[in-house]
């Protein structure tokens, strides 16, 4: 891809090749639940401390998919394990396991 | 020299017992003697080591502790109510606490009335280890002879003690036998697989009393012998004539005492000597601080195995769980299987019943936390926020309540429980101030769970900063989860932390609340960390009874099980959640209630999400039946 520098802001262009695999094929195995994510939010509409700062599991999912680590462990810095989002995912997500999942996987 | 005389001329005392053999020795004896110093090199190197891996500050606990006579009693009275006496098992389950209690009590007092007898008849051999005393009242029956012509009242009372209480063994033996072909008729439907250690201990276990019967059986005519041994006597001389063949039974009896003593730390039967030492750790108020050393290691070595933690476990209905049961994790632990431990730590719920029904005691939730902090505790999170959220709820103090209700994560998920709460505290014309109407803070009891202290302590201070300066004398909180972390983690002095169930009881008992009975039948749920983990068990059913009809769970109080959403654990999956709370269902529609009540916003999701009659939180029961409804 070719970079024209043109731009005004910093671009938002996901590379996906250059993302590393390894670390979400990691977290898969150790929570498989990742993979069952379909985005509603309920997680991020329950959290405790997305009343403090920017804190969402949805959002950290869809940076993982992406290719984007950082901003996940970044989303998730601030959690406080309180399991809400655990008890209102309709898909079952062990949440608190995928958190701390990504946690050491991404942060460690 | 007038000592060897006095040997060489074998003593006769009063009774006309003599040493049969001048010496006290027979080969036979060498098993036992070497089993015995095994164990005893075995036991004073682990309890070295123990003690060594304790730091200062709990050694010293530990000595203080031997010394202030209030614990020394405390000691005492464990030592012989759950070493000897079992009276945990026999509380639950007699038939159980029978057949342990005459394994463990009998064999001790056998040893003790044993050695009283050989103070009494043959004192020379209990004054050193040349007279033999290390074995000699083990086999004080082979090595004496009595004149039966000289036979005394008080050696018959001896005899017949003796055989009472190989008798009571033999009683404990022969139902330990059967336990193995029908756990259940003992009131066990899971029992433990045995390791290889275990069986040859176990084998080795249930030989050494009918051998003990044997071979004092063939010697009763030399040394004398009670109502057991003396018939016994009669039918082997007319099965086997007048030969002294003895000597193969005794043979036999000393090598499975010895192989057996062998075979001990390496198997469930180190529970034996480790309890006790567990017992005086515990009353010394030590925690686990490392998974696998120090105060871990006695849990360890004093977990028995038996398997009274398969039959309490919650995951217990599906059978590919029993193998995250305590039982198992302790011998993993032991094992220093790390994977596996690791595994089972992540998945127990932690609801503590595997620790409320264990008749050692073994805390084995403390060791499971112990590891997840091993795994957990190094993740670097970002609580700043935290200290300026608190810094800010500081800065204008909720003023003039006396009481601060917290409401804690888990109830912003169940409005009903909230509005309930606050329904009651009006109609009973309270003076409170809600602590996290809008945003709060977690109360860290989740954090702690995960094995992440060191980021749950934050979460602590900041409340605990909140708290202290709202000026308030009184904690109200509706979620069982916070209860346990605010009595147990945060230091608030002054303040009273009161769960709502004892808050309400205790309105009604003062008047300031007043309730009418309604005719429906309910059954109360007891939430882990409420009953287990708090020990309220009385204040919501007082209340409830006032109000309703109150049918019994078939399981309740610290038997109740868990809903399976707890957030004890870590990798239970949704799948696995659910079986369990079908079960706890199951469990509390024993006598078919109209209404199930629970007092935890958890277990009111979990319940309210597989049963077919209506769930109600507590205070919103409580508030349906206020007299003179005033509900806004």
């Amino acid at each position: 891809m070719i970079d024209f520098g043109f731009g005004v802001s910093p671009s938002s262009r996901i590379n996906l090749d250059s993302a590393d695999k390894e670390k979400f094929n990691e977290l898969a195995i150790a929570e498989p639940d990742v993979l069952k994510c379909m985005a509603c939010g309920s997680c991020s509409a329950s959290c405790t401390a997305a009343a403090f700062e920017d804190t969402s599991l949805r959002r950290a999912i869809l940076s993982l998919q992406n290719g984007l680590g950082d901003d996940a462990s970044k989303l998730l810095s601030h959690c406080m394990l309180c399991g809400k989002c655990t008890m209102v995912c309709p898909r079952g997500i062990n949440t608190r396991h995928l958190i701390l999942s990504i946690q050491k996987i991404y942060s460690l | 020299m007038i000592y060897l005389l006095t040997t060489n001329l074998q003593q006769i005392s009063p009774e006309g017992i003599i040493d049969r053999y001048p010496n006290s020795y027979n080969h036979f004896v060498l098993p036992f003697v070497i089993g015995i110093t095994f164990i005893l090199i075995y036991l004073f190197i682990g309890l070295i080591r123990i003690l060594y891996h304790l730091t200062g500050e709990d050694r010293l606990k530990l000595l203080k502790s031997l010394f202030n006579p209030k614990t020394a009693w405390k000691n005492i009275k464990d030592i012989f109510c759950d070493c000897l006496l079992h009276t945990k098992i026999w509380k639950r389950k007699p038939l159980l606490g029978y057949m342990h209690s005459a394994i463990a009590f009998g064999w001790f007092l056998l040893i003790v009335v044993g050695h009283i007898e050989v103070w009494l008849f043959a004192p020379r051999h209990l004054s050193g280890l040349t007279e033999g005393s290390l074995y000699y009242p083990i086999f004080y029956r082979f090595f004496i002879w009595i004149n039966p012509a000289h036979e005394t009242l008080r050696g018959s009372v001896f005899f017949f003690i003796m055989d009472f209480l190989l008798l009571y063994v033999l009683s404990g033996i022969g139902l330990a036998m059967f336990k193995r072909v029908r756990s259940i008729a003992l009131g066990m439907r899971h029992t433990t697989k045995p390791s290889l250690a275990d069986r040859v201990a176990l084998y080795c276990l249930w030989l050494i009393f009918p051998l003990r019967l044997l071979a004092e059986g063939f010697t009763a005519d030399l040394s004398g012998g009670g109502f057991l041994t003396r018939p016994l006597n009669w039918v082997f001389r007319a099965f086997f004539g007048n030969e002294l063949n003895f000597l193969p039974t005794w043979w036999a009896y000393s090598i499975c005492l010895g192989l057996f003593f062998v075979a001990m730390p390496f198997s469930r039967y180190m529970h034996i000597l480790t309890e006790p030492l567990l017992i005086l750790f515990r009353n010394a108020g030590l925690k686990v601080r490392h998974p696998r050393k120090g105060f871990a290691e006695a849990e360890i070595y004093a977990c028995s195995s038996c398997g009274l933690c398969l039959d309490a476990c919650p995951m217990n209905v599906q059978k590919k769980n029993l193998k995250y049961s305590s039982v198992y994790f302790m011998r993993f632990l032991r094992r220093h299987n790390k994977r596996k431990t690791r595994e089972i730590a992540e998945k127990c719920l932690m609801c503590g019943k595997c620790y409320a029904l264990c008749p050692v005691g073994v805390n084995s939730p403390a060791i499971r936390r112990a590891i997840r902090e091993t795994q957990n505790n190094k993740i670097q999170c970002d609580y700043s926020y935290l200290g300026k959220y608190a810094e800010k709820s500081s800065e204008n103090p909720k003023s003039g309540g006396k009481i601060l209700y917290f409401a804690g994560c888990m109830s912003h998920l169940t409005p009903t429980i909230i509005k309930s709460v606050e329904t009651i505290l009006k109609a009973s014309g309270q003076d409170y101030e809600f602590m996290d109407r809008n945003e709060g803070i977690c109360c860290g009891r989740p954090l702690m769970l995960a094995g992440r202290g060191d980021a749950a302590r934050q979460t602590i201070e900041a409340n605990s900063k909140i708290i202290r300066n709202s000026g308030c004398t009184t904690l109200l909180v509706s979620c069982p989860i916070c209860l346990k972390i605010f009595k147990e983690e945060y230091s608030l002095k002054g303040i009273k932390v009161i769960h709502y169930t004892q808050f309400i009881d205790s309105l009604i008992k003062e008047g300031k609340l007043k309730v009418s009975k309604s005719s429906s039948a309910i059954v109360y749920h007891d939430p882990c960390e409420l009953g287990r983990g708090c020990g309220i068990y009385e204040e919501p059913r007082n209340v409830l009874r006032a109000i309703a009809e109150l049918k019994k769970a078939s399981k309740e109080r610290d038997e109740s099980i868990c809903c399976g959403y707890s957030l004890g654990t870590l990798t239970l999956d949704e799948k696995d959640k659910a079986k369990i709370a079908e079960s706890s269902v199951s469990s509390l529609m024993a006598e078919n209630p109209q209404e199930i009540v629970t007092a935890c916003p958890m277990c009111y999701r979990a319940i309210r999400s597989k049963a077919e009659v209506p769930v109600k939180d507590f205070a919103e029961i409580v508030c349906e039946n206020i007299e003179n409804n005033d509900k806004n």
